[in-house]
């Protein structure tokens, strides 16, 4: 049975720094970051650098009472991907799928705990919620697994479609910075002292950001002309849970196996947007997996120094910028990144590259030592 | 009767897909293939896990640093493959898990949420992610391949076995461990399922129906 084809339909880009994709990739080309110093007591006894809403904004007006923040990121970011194009949430052939890293969480700050708050952080309450805003008929999908939840979201979709079982699948990340994520981090002193320097020399650790994207993937032949997903792949390091792979062999594995799921070879890949979390460890692995995968060439980027390491959404919104790169030619900067790092395996892009190029490669590791690689392209 | 059924151990043909092993950890009770092997009687979950672990005299000191989630989904994996399961058969890369549960590590949030005012603990901060389960089981077993972790309500078996169904017929992988592992406070059930393309003792055909009676009756 040949397969079909995914086609990228419509997406959004939901960030502190704007709530449509076009104006921040707009802001993107500016050089314009959402990271900026924060000094909140309630977040953190320290000052540390995020990118974050504001704290009381609410993102879908007249329903604030029901939603919690995380789904009102996720129907804002939902609604307006959804405006221009012709999807009806309600056909039999539309799946919803939901990536995030934790959800709800924030709602477990200063309260006691209950059955009736552990259902309403439960990551299927959301869902639901959010299903029945938009009407959806088919049962939500929710993915959790780390840092590549949401490149695993955008795998999922492109499965579920090829095989025919769905039409389109409108794909939603989200995740919010709370005490809960922060303080975790900083347990871990993963945090950059100030802006992060993705494959920088002097990279000393990440940003958090808060944000949600949505992409929508559709078989339907209107769409033919559009941008499509090609391939990808999932690995495991069978390493450590939480320190990625000491050789990169594994993500290199991943890379390997989605240009193979893609039929494509190396030399059709243009460019490369990377998990590059300015974290030593996550920085180096990704260089060696790069390398291994013959695909060291390649004009590389990291867009964490403008959106910091948006957990849950960062697949889909890293995604979804380059999708909008190989359109327009243009391969973003990497902020934060000015020196080669001792090794200087990578062609880290510091300044716009203008490039016609026809597919893209996206890479994501995270903790459970878990790695994935999409392919888009023309 | 469809001729996969009829097949004998050691035959493997195209496109057939069995559940060679199966194990569960559900109400104190460890059974493999539907049979009993451990009732601990009642007991708190931690201490159970710990009887379970003891029982089948396993000897892997990072058991004692996992979460409940992870001990549960671990020692449910260790038991599954346990004479089960011909490694060697297998590159690293071939072996893949698709889990789900409803609470994601909801148990363990918990407890690190509690150490948050005082001093966050990042071994308990590590914990705070469902898909660690996979790594520990990965790490135990060296397994390299396709991976995931869902959250639904309750064991959506088609949408697993759908998912199984996707890698192993596209030769992503050769054998997979799917299933559900879930834990909140005192609640705990893993039901485990080992999918190989090859026919052996006691096996029967992948299905989600099968999946669904084997976890139901389990």
């Amino acid at each position: 049975m040949s397969e079909q084809e995914v086609y990228v339909v419509a997406d959004n880009v939901f960030s502190p720094i704007a709530k449509t994709t076009a104006i921040n990739f707009a802001m993107l080309t500016e050089g314009v970051s959402g990271v900026t110093e924060h000094l909140d007591n309630t977040m953190s006894p320290f000052p540390f650098y995020a990118s974050l809403f504001d704290r009381d904004e609410c993102f879908i007006i007249g329903e604030k009472n029901i939603y919690t923040k995380f789904e009102q990121l996720l129907i804002a970011s939902i609604s307006d991907a959804l405006m221009p194009a012709a999807i009806d949430p309600s056909d039999k052939k539309t799946i919803l799928i939901i990536s995030s890293t934790k959800g709800n969480i924030d709602l477990l700050e200063g309260k006691n705990t209950n059955a009736e708050l552990n259902k309403r952080i439960a990551l299927s309450t959301s869902a639901k919620l959010v299903a029945d805003y938009f009407g959806f008929q088919t049962q939500p999908i929710m993915i959790s697994n780390a840092c590549i939840s949401g490149g695993m979201a955008i795998i999922t979709a492109m499965r579920l479609l090829r095989t025919g079982q769905y039409e389109t699948a409108v794909v939603a990340g989200a995740d919010v910075i709370s005490k809960f994520i922060l303080s975790g981090f900083e347990s871990f002193q993963a945090l950059s002292k100030g802006l992060c320097k993705p494959f920088d020399q002097h990279h000393d650790g990440l940003n958090l950001g808060e944000a949600a994207a949505t992409i929508i993937l559709s078989t339907n032949k209107r769409y033919a002309q559009n941008i499509k997903v090609k391939g990808g792949s999932v690995s495991n390091d069978a390493n450590h849970i939480s320190g990625p792979s000491r050789t990169g062999a594994e993500l290199a594995g991943a890379i390997k196996n989605a240009l193979l799921d893609a039929e494509l070879s190396t030399d059709a890949i243009g460019f490369i947007s990377a998990h590059g979390t300015a974290t030593v460890y996550n920085d180096e692995m990704e260089a060696n997996a790069i390398n291994l995968a013959g695909l060291q060439e390649k004009p590389l980027n990291s867009l964490k120094g403008f959106y910091g390491h948006t957990l849950g959404a960062a697949g889909l919104i890293e995604s979804i910028i380059s999708v909008h790169s190989l359109k327009q030619g243009i391969i973003l900067p990497t902020k934060g990144y000015r020196d080669k790092g001792g090794s200087g395996k990578l062609n880290v892009s510091a300044s716009p590259v203008y490039i016609e190029a026809d597919n893209f490669l996206k890479t994501a590791s995270g903790f459970g030592g878990c790695n994935a690689a999409v392919i888009f392209g023309k | 009767m469809n001729i996969f059924e009829t097949a004998k151990p050691g035959d493997k043909l195209p496109g057939a897909k069995y559940i060679t092993s199966t194990c569960s950890i559900y109400k104190a009770v460890v059974k493999k293939d539907s049979t009993t092997l451990f009732n601990s009687g009642s007991g708190e979950i931690s201490e159970l896990l710990l009887a379970v672990y003891q029982h089948f005299e396993l000897h892997y000191p990072k058991f004692y640093k996992m979460d409940n989630l992870s001990k549960l989904g671990w020692l449910t994996a260790e038991i599954l493959l346990k004479d089960s399961f011909e490694k060697e058969s297998y590159q690293p890369e071939q072996v893949g898990l698709i889990l789900a549960n409803a609470n994601a590590s909801l148990d363990n949030d918990l407890k690190y949420i509690e150490t948050v005012s005082e001093m966050a603990s990042p071994s308990l901060f590590v914990y705070t992610l469902p898909n660690i389960v996979i790594g520990e089981i990965c790490i135990r077993n060296r397994f390299k391949g396709e991976h995931a972790f869902f959250i639904q309500e309750d064991f959506d078996a088609d949408f697993i076995a759908r998912q199984a169904n996707y890698l192993l017929d596209k030769d992503m992988l050769q054998a997979c461990i799917c299933g559900w592992v879930d834990v909140l406070g005192q609640d705990y059930k893993a039901v485990l399922f080992l999918i190989e393309k090859q026919k052996r003792e006691n096996s029967i055909l992948f299905s989600a129906e099968n999946m669904r009676h084997i976890f139901d009756n389990n």
